[in-house]
């Protein structure tokens, strides 16, 4: 029973962290739940689908097919929370003032509701397929117990709790802070996912490896270890990471990071021009005008 | 008809690779290997009775290998190593293959993901006469 549990507490855990920073991250863009809730219903439906096609399956499977699905499934992800921060430097003002209960209406439009539901269906397939396929055949395996289903269910109920735990714990930070913290960590957690993308693009045979296990800090913190985990999901922590993985990390912060930039000093330029609207004001700081 | 698919796969993957990333120049590399990788045999591992057989799988050192890794337990198991970069889920009762190296000689811990008691190892040899 310990040993379903674990298992399939390691695979709910890492779908149940990325909502719950998800969720968190988009709080106060109206309708997020409802998104969210529909990412996770089409993420366990995508991962019946794929549990069902793989085990089915009677040819060779192919590794390097499961590694580029795995790649694909992994940059749309990056894509997706890439344009959510972006988005969110650009609209964290208002949001804030929204939920100071100012009433704010956020400017709507391109809200990024479908890059929400794209992430967490992502997620949960991604994580869910491997679940969906132990915990069936644990339950269809003739050899195996009742007490290993039961493992597997209290497994996923704790991988789930941890993620609301998570999701508790970010909406005590204090607004002021709680938006530049949410999107510090969606940073990390993309660039985290890119390398994994990274490692399954160099599996397959796609991307040179650059110099497998550019460095071991196994005998530091494991990266199965509890916190090793936590950290692998959260920051995209590799024990022995090979070149390229590192590559797509840095690559992957420094981009998103620089495109939050840009859109937050365009922001601000448009809202000094709008706020001067004398051409001969432009090269004066912002100054508060007499209400 | 076995090998015969593999070794389709294996050109058919570098080709694209080649025309992906390098171009004209890896179409040479293709002919040239082509001859090796015919030769070159499946590697078969299977997971039975909680254990992987062999535990110490032999391939040859400085070649892409093919592992065909069976399943025959009634759980999915996920062929994991760190020193190999590898993740490869296989469900109950079924098989994947997968390619490793070139590897230096010497030997590679892995294990399966689902249960880290079973473990093994690929030991890569350098062929005897070879350099």
């Amino acid at each position: 029973m310990g040993a379903s549990a674990v298992i399939i507490f390691r695979e709910v855990l890492e779908a149940a962290l990325i909502v719950a920073l998800v969720l968190g991250a988009s709080r106060g863009i109206p309708q997020r739940g409802r998104w969210v809730l529909a990412g996770v219903g089409l993420g366990l439906t995508g991962a019946a689908g794929v549990a069902l096609v793989a085990s089915s399956a009677t040819a060779t499977l192919s590794g390097d097919a499961q590694a580029l699905i795995n790649a694909g499934i992994l940059l749309t992800a990056v894509l997706m929370l890439t344009w959510h921060n972006v988005w969110m430097a650009a609209h964290a003002k208002e949001l804030k003032t929204e939920l100071t209960a100012v009433g704010l209406a956020v400017s709507s439009g391109s809200r990024p509701l479908t890059a929400l539901l794209m992430v967490t269906a992502l997620a949960v397939m991604r994580e869910g397929s491997e679940t969906v396929l132990f915990m069936w055949a644990l339950a269809t395996g003739a050899d195996s117990g009742s007490g290993l289903v039961l493992g597997g269910v209290l497994g996923a109920g704790a991988g789930v709790v941890a993620g609301i735990l998570l999701y508790r714990g970010l909406v005590r930070i204090p607004l002021r802070h709680f938006f530049s913290v949410t999107s510090l960590l969606i940073l990390f957690l993309a660039a985290g996912l890119a390398a994994q993308a990274a490692g399954f693009l160099n599996q397959a045979g796609w991307l040179p490896s650059l110099g497998n296990n550019l460095w071991n800090t196994s005998g530091w913190l494991d990266q199965h270890s509890l916190l090793g985990q936590l950290l692998h999901i959260l920051v995209g922590y590799t024990a022995r990471p090979t070149g390229i993985q590192v590559v797509f990390y840095t690559l992957t912060l420094g981009a998103i990071a620089l495109l939050m930039l840009v859109q937050r000093v365009q922001r601000q330029r448009s809202q000094v021009r709008a706020s001067q609207p004398h051409q001969s004001t432009q090269h004066t700081p912002p100054s508060v005008h007499p209400a | 008809m076995e090998s015969m698919h593999g070794k389709d796969q294996v050109l058919w993957g570098a080709a694209l690779r080649c025309a992906a990333l390098r171009g004209l120049l890896c179409a040479a590399l293709v002919t040239a290997f082509a001859g090796t990788e015919a030769a070159q045999a499946d590697v078969v591992l299977t997971l039975h009775a909680g254990q992987f057989e062999p535990r110490q799988l032999e391939i040859p050192a400085g070649t892409k290998t093919r592992v065909v890794l069976r399943n025959q337990e009634a759980l999915p198991a996920e062929f994991e190593s760190e020193s190999l970069s590898r993740e490869v889920l296989v469900p109950a009762h079924a098989e994947v293959a997968f390619y490793v190296g070139p590897l230096d000689p010497g030997a590679y811990d892995f294990f399966n993901d689902f249960n880290h008691a079973v473990k093994g190892q690929v030991v890569a040899k350098s062929l005897a006469g070879g350099h």
